[in-house]
């Protein structure tokens, strides 16, 4: 790790495909000004991304990175956590990634607290297949495959999270850069699960949860005397469903991470070349 | 009296059969007779009928057969589920006194003895031991020395303190006595040896191998009778530094498991066959990512959920073509309980050497059945390591571009890229399942998706020059008649063959554990005169792929770049074709 690490370091030198003015740029610029405040360099570093307009992040970052498929790469990101736990992983996607095809695996992952964090870029659209509803989608966004809406309520990731045992719950928007860097960095430095929600609008498909909409319904949680280490706080919080905060809303300062409780003490890729020493234990066992 | 004896207890799930089964099977092991066993058993886990049979000899044994010696039977349908097997000489011990078997017919002239298993086992101290009881009476019929069960009970019941195991020692003494006093000596003389055996299951023999090659993650979610590997494996893999992770369903594991494989890590997944089908998306994952996984996949009967609790090699098509778009793989059969452990060994070779995935494939039949080797039949010294082309910072700058960029999927002539693990100075790269150049940056171009594709498949070409894909051969080598299988089957097509030679059948027999890459076999098959393939499924699998083999090849004309065909180009490509003789373009 070299202390004279820059964020642009985390650069690639591809040039993002993104519309012009997406929500992304910003969320990608302050997930690698994180990484770089908390003095990570590329080579230690391992993104996972899911898919879809989100999940290309990725490709246009600069680390140890995997690209996987649709709503998987939670577990990615654990398999490499357990295996390495000197890396530092961040594991980003879309919200249709996250809370969709992979709620199974979010909600796994937050009670399992591995010490990674979980970036989220919430648009509530999918942008990548060009305009449906997503999770977070309004209950009367219209769309091309819900003319009249979802007709159902948008999912409160931040309430499952809370409710499967998250240990740290922040929300941030793209477009404030500074406090959307910060926000990520204290997740990063997190003991933890560190996961973030952030507002990264979809400025070609989704015109009602926009900049506008965004910049006038936030309340950053640092003008107000919210405790995120009161759960019971943080709880009424994110129940109030009208309301955006930006902010740690919640964070359990006592979190254990899952791989330390479990004794994972290094890096797995170490092994001896041939079979392990005292390997013939295990055959004298089956006498 | 029989050179083998067929031995065993039967009851309803959740009788103890299992573990007093077991118990016996190791009195045998460990009085250096060989044990093949195997169960019957229903999908529940109280009541139905369930049963744990041991055939052993001071020769080795390698399948099951249709004979049944002695049977415990702790209920009335035990002894009509087994009605076929019993003979003239099968004893059967059930309880008499009890009222459910107060009325028991014993077949044909099978002798009954009947003994007070629960009346005996509560006057050693309580009426859970009855099967121990039973044990101690199936001791004296087959003169089997008590000491060796006294042995297999202190391992059994060690743990719970002295007293219980003094009890079940008294225990089976009781059903000895009465047996002797009731029904006098019996014609069996059971021989023991000097040999130390160990006994084991395929899915142990997978998890020994895994931890003996040095795997260090596996992640997995529990489906019969995969889960003996997950269960195995948890604990034990611990004390190498290594971590099971039961995730929270099949797609979770497999990521899981490529995520650590990424990080460098030896890592392993195993499941069934609803299972491999929730991984088949990852399947090209792996491949296109290039990352070294151990895909293990016990089938049961199929489809759907099928017959859990029942055989089938029915999923080999699914390991050989699951998942969509086309990729190189490995596909590795086991054809016995230590082949489980020295396959799984190579698997993770392969996988590394070639970057892919590897199916290792078993059975349930393999799975669930124990049998007896001498301990150096897994000798941890003849355990190698291969980890194929992992580049360190020493080495790193050979690999790395004009701009100082690592090509993690360069194109080499052997098809094998450099693998650098995570944390690797200057190796920091994307790596990706959609198409990719070589340093992993997705594109569409058509050059770069021909020779990415072309690359991943040399490894093929690559793995069939250096390794040895080989099989098995037994029996006359110049008979007419050639039988091939696959899988779980040898050991019993083994011993048919020497029923078959009694009665002056020879055959020919190959026991091939490569499905893909699998060795050649048509001139074998060309020099017979009739061939028959073996295997558990109903359409024949295997049969459709050697058959496939030899088959005159077809004229090819692929396409993959990514642009369908157009109409000048399909025309000058067949004429090509046509210009071109048959066996050039093969
Ligand atoms: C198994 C599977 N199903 C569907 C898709 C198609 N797909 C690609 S991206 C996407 C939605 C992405 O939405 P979201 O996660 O919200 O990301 P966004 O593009 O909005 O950033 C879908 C359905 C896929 N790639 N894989
Ligand atoms: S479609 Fe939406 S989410 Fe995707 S790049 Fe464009 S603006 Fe961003």
């Amino acid at each position: 790790m070299s202390s004279d690490v820059r964020f642009t370091d985390f650069k690639s030198d591809k040039q993002p495909t993104w519309c012009p003015g997406c929500g992304d740029f910003g969320t990608m610029n302050g997930m690698m000004k994180a990484l770089a405040e908390t003095g990570n360099d590329p080579d230690n570093t391992f993104i996972v991304a899911g898919i879809g307009c989100s999940g290309k992040i990725g490709t246009y970052m600069h680390s140890y990175a995997l690209h996987g498929v649709h709503g998987r790469a939670l577990p990615v990101g654990i398999g490499v956590k357990m295996a390495n736990p000197d890396l530092e992983v961040m594991v980003s996607g879309g919200d249709g990634d996250g809370y969709s095809i992979g709620a199974g695996h979010f909600i796994h992952a937050v009670r399992r607290n591995v010490d990674m964090s979980y970036v989220v870029m919430d648009n509530r659209i999918y942008g990548l297949t060009k305009g449906q509803a997503s999770p977070t989608s309004r209950e009367d966004f219209e769309t091309s495959t819900s003319p009249d809406g979802p007709n159902q309520p948008p999912v409160n990731p931040k309430a499952l999270a809370l409710a499967s045992g998250a240990t740290f719950i922040a929300q941030s928007f793209s477009s404030n850069a500074q406090r959307h860097a910060e926000i990520v960095q204290q997740a990063v430095e997190h003991d933890g699960f560190g996961f973030v929600n952030v507002y990264s609008p979809c400025v070609t498909f989704n015109d009602v949860d926009t900049y506008d909409y965004f910049r006038d319904a936030i309340v950053d949680l640092d003008e107000t005397d919210h405790d995120p280490s009161d759960r019971d706080q943080a709880k009424d919080k994110i129940l109030e469903s009208e309301k955006e905060y930006m902010g740690v809303l919640y964070q359990d300062e006592d979190s254990v991470p899952f791989e330390e409780r479990e004794g994972v003490e290094g890096s797995m890729a170490e092994i001896p070349d041939g079979a392990p020493e005292g390997a013939m234990d295990l055959v004298r066992e089956f006498y | 009296m029989p050179e083998d004896l067929n031995w065993a207890i039967g009851g309803e799930a959740g009788d103890g059969i299992d573990s007093t089964g077991k118990i016996f099977a190791q009195a045998l092991s460990r009085a250096g007779r060989h044990v093949f066993t195997s169960k019957d058993f229903a999908s529940r886990i109280r009541g139905g009928y369930t049963a744990y049979k041991v055939r052993t000899s001071v020769d080795r044994v390698e399948s099951v057969v249709d004979r049944l010696d002695i049977l415990i039977a702790l209920t009335e349908r035990t002894i009509h589920e087994n009605e076929d097997e019993l003979h003239e000489g099968s004893v059967i011990i059930y309880d008499g006194e009890r009222s459910t078997m107060q009325d028991v017919e014993v077949p044909g002239d099978a002798t009954a003895l009947e003994v007070p298993l629960k009346r005996l086992a509560e006057d050693a101290g309580g009426a859970i031991m009855l099967n121990v009881v039973a044990l101690g009476a199936a001791c004296e019929v087959t003169g089997f020395p008590i000491e060796n069960l006294d042995e297999s009970l202190e391992k059994r019941f060690g743990d719970k303190g002295e007293a219980i195991v003094e009890n079940n020692k008294e225990a089976a003494r009781k059903g000895q006595h009465y047996v002797q006093e009731e029904y006098g000596e019996f014609d069996y003389d059971m021989e023991t040896t000097d040999e130390d055996y160990v006994l084991l299951n395929g899915d142990e023999a997978i998890g020994m191998g895994a931890i003996a090659a040095g795997c260090r993650f596996y992640a997995g979610y529990p489906i019969t009778p995969a889960t003996d590997v997950m269960e195995y494996m948890t604990g034990r893999v611990d004390q190498f530094g290594g971590k099971v992770v039961q995730a929270e369903d099949e797609l979770s594991a497999i990521n899981m498991a490529l995520g650590a494989a990424r990080a460098g890590a030896r890592a392993m997944t195993a499941t069934s066959g609803p299972g491999i089908d929730l991984m088949t998306e990852t399947f090209g994952l792996v491949a296109t990512s290039e990352t070294p996984l151990v895909i293990c996949d016990v089938m049961r009967s199929g489809p759907s959920t099928g017959m859990p609790t029942k055989q089938e090699q029915g999923d080999l098509n699914m390991t050989l073509y699951g998942g969509h778009g086309e990729i190189p793989r490995f596909v590795v059969a086991p054809t016995t309980v230590s082949e489980c452990f020295w396959k799984t060994v190579e698997a993770f070779n392969l996988a590394e050497k070639y970057q892919t995935p590897v199916f290792l494939v078993s059975d349930l039949a393999m799975a669930v059945t124990e049998q007896t080797f001498s301990p150096e039949t897994f000798d941890m010294d003849e355990v190698e390591i291969d980890r194929g082309k992992v580049v360190d910072e020493n080495d790193i700058d050979a690999w790395l571009d004009e701009k100082g960029r690592f090509q993690a999927h360069f194109a080499a002539a052997d098809g094998i890229s450099p693998r650098a693990f995570p944390g690797t100075t200057d190796g920091a790269h994307m790596t990706t399942g959609l198409e990719h150049d070589e340093l992993g940056r997705r594109t569409e171009d058509t050059d770069v998706r021909i020779e990415q594709v072309d690359k991943r498949q040399r490894k093929v070409e690559t793995a069939r020059e250096q390794e040895d894909f080989d099989y098995r051969e037994f029996g006359d080598p110049d008979a007419d008649t050639l039988v091939i299988s696959w899988g779980s089957n040898e050991g019993a097509l083994r011993e048919g063959l020497t029923l078959l030679e009694e009665d002056g059948y020879d055959v020919r027999f190959l026991s091939v554990p490569y499905i893909f890459p699998r060795p050649d076999l048509s001139e074998e098959i060309e020099a017979a005169e009739d061939v028959i393939v073996v295997e558990c499924n109903a359409t024949g699998q295997f049969a459709d792929v050697i058959e496939h083999d030899v088959l005159e090849r077809v004229q090819r004309i692929n396409k993959y770049n990514g642009v369908r065909f157009k109409a000048d180009e399909l025309a000058t490509e067949i004429k090509q074709t046509l210009d071109t003789p048959a066996e050039a373009t093969q």
